[in-house]
């Protein structure tokens, strides 16, 4: 049994789009990246998987229940983080994270106690009064202390300094090895690429690739790093293109044998073409005009 | 009954500065009506003279003369205006407010059925009302003993009872359409308890004139005249039933609304 599971999974606003015919399945146990630009619906998947809005057509289910009908037992095993956070006016984070443990009818107040003391912070503060990333926190432990089967975690670095966000992939790692799924909606790719088994990448509202992150790096494109002078105006499939001046640096995903012919032409000291970075990946994805890779 | 503590929490200032207002303001009345009563058969003869004006204000019917007349007429107000006031801001506000504040994400990820909380954010606006209330009637009993006068318990309690109803419903309705909103409410709240107040004023007006008499049904200020009901020794049921069902439906409306809207 798949940890999310959905089919054709539509939401229309009126008719604006939300996300369109969207089929993905993420394992259990699984530390998946789902990748897209802001307004490409990543938010929109998420809220619908947890019943905040209702799909236009299609179906979703987390382990094998279905988010719409069974959205109680679904949320029973589910820790969110929003991308954006906010509180109850005047609420301590102590009070906020009893609340939400409260209605979760758990005691949560031990581990509520580590994750604070692992990400510095202070409970007996008001979340008024918490900076951006004081409050993002108080979100994360808020998502972590009942020990959810199922971490959805939209944008969960922004506001964080780069320590914290550090201790926090150690904390998602540590619930990944005890068997808990992890889906990481990000359009910052170095986070993905570092921490995720499995990725999908949202375009436009659909899912445009979706695999492992070596099946994902397996686009035909190419970078390619040349010292010297090459003319490359004859090859069509170039991307990303950066002059400097010891020589060029872009993604090629045109034909290799005209690759090295123009390479052969051209005034060469040395080359090098590499898998490409994710970065690129999702350039050679968001740079097909019809969203196909 | 966690939401239930919560919004009792979050609401504890607005209901703390509500009803210390209202009662505030019913005791300076009642402490006034000592010095006032004296006064108060030319008032009365002065007040005869004002036609539909009169009418208005139910002193047609009553002598504000007698602290029964001076309470459904002066306090009577106070106490209908503030308390539907109240009621409407607390009811509009219950549901919407989370999606203004942006917090209904976090309390909608929670594994609680869309139902229960709508159940126990009725119930926090209800008790925050019921309290209220409580609170303010015995303000102006103890507020009725201290001018040394007897209380006319049947009378005032009618008229508490009337009022309470009277929030009990526009809260509700309030409540009805706070579950179709995704932003507070505040303006729209206020603005339908006024609108109710001034209808019954049109209402009164027309007993005379014998036009919009079915404002009357609409309205629930109608069943709070003070004038009515110290005549009549009881509330009218003709006009009780139609606000009953109009509660009814708001809340049954909210409950639909809310299992089943998309959620900002």
């Amino acid at each position: 049994m798949d940890a999310i599971r959905t089919s054709g999974l539509t939401k229309y606003y009126g008719r604006t789009r939300g996300v369109e015919h969207i089929d993905l399945a993420v394992g259990q146990g699984d530390f998946f990246g789902f990748i897209g630009p802001n307004g490409a619906g990543k938010s929109t998947f998420i809220r619908t998987l947890l019943g905040l809005i209702r799909p236009s057509s299609g179906q979703g289910e987390i382990f094998g229940l279905d988010v719409t009908k069974d959205r109680e037992k679904v949320l029973k095993r589910v820790g969110y983080l929003p991308s954006e956070t906010a509180f109850w006016p005047g609420m301590r984070v102590k009070d906020i994270l009893k609340l939400s443990a409260d209605l979760r009818r758990k005691d949560c107040g031990a581990v509520a106690g580590q994750l604070c003391e692992r990400l510095r912070l202070d409970a007996g503060r008001k979340a008024d009064e918490l900076s951006l990333g004081g409050r993002k926190k108080a979100a994360i432990v808020c998502a972590l202390q009942h020990e959810p089967d199922l971490l959805i975690l939209d944008e969960p670095t922004s506001g964080l300094d780069p320590l914290i966000q550090r201790e926090f992939f150690a904390l998602l790692r540590e619930r990944s090895d005890r068997g808990a799924t992890i889906f990481l909606s990000s359009h910052i790719l170095s986070e993905v690429q570092q921490n995720c088994a499995h990725a999908a990448i949202i375009r436009d509202g659909s899912v445009i690739a979706s695999g492992s992150m070596q099946d994902l790096a397996r686009t035909g494109a190419r970078r390619v790093s040349v010292l010297g002078r090459v003319e490359l105006d004859a090859l069509s499939g170039v991307r990303d293109l950066q002059t400097t001046s010891a020589g060029l640096d872009f993604l090629y995903s045109g034909d290799m044998r005209e690759l090295l012919t123009a390479l052969a032409g051209g005034d060469v000291r040395d080359v090098t073409i590499s898998e490409p970075a994710l970065e690129d990946v999702f350039l050679h994805y968001y740079g097909k005009g019809d969203g196909k890779p | 009954m966690t939401i239930v503590r919560h919004d009792l929490r979050q609401g504890r200032t607005a209901f703390a500065l509500w009803t210390a207002a209202i009662a505030f303001l019913l005791a300076i009345c009642l402490l006034m009506f000592p010095q006032m009563k004296g006064q108060m058969e030319a008032v009365s003869k002065v007040f005869s003279l004002m036609g539909s004006f009169t009418a208005a204000f139910g002193m047609d019917r009553l002598n504000i003369g007698t602290l029964i007349g001076f309470y459904a007429v002066e306090c009577g107000n106070v106490l209908g205006l503030g308390g539907a006031f109240f009621a409407s801001l607390t009811g509009v506000s219950a549901l919407a407010k989370e999606e203004r504040d942006h917090t209904a994400e976090l309390l909608l990820t929670h594994p609680l059925s869309r139902a229960r909380i709508v159940s126990e954010k009725l119930a926090a606006v209800l008790i925050q009302v019921t309290a209220m209330d409580v609170i303010i009637l015995g303000a102006a009993l103890v507020s009725v003993k201290l001018i040394g006068e007897t209380i006319p318990w049947k009378e005032m309690l009618l008229i508490h009872t009337a009022n309470y109803l009277l929030q009990v419903e526009l809260s509700c309705v309030c409540f009805g359409i706070s579950a179709f909103l995704h932003r507070g409410g505040a303006g729209l709240g206020i603005g339908l308890a006024a609108a109710m107040y001034f209808l019954n004023l049109i209402a009164n007006i027309a007993d005379r004139t014998g036009t919009f008499k079915a404002l009357k049904y609409i309205t629930p200020f109608a069943y709070c005249e003070g004038a009515d009901i110290v005549a009549d020794g009881k509330l009218d049921p003709t006009l009780l039933i139609p606000g009953a069902l109009l509660a009814a439906v708001s809340v049954a409306a909210a409950y639909w609304r809310y299992t089943t809207k998309d959620i900002r």
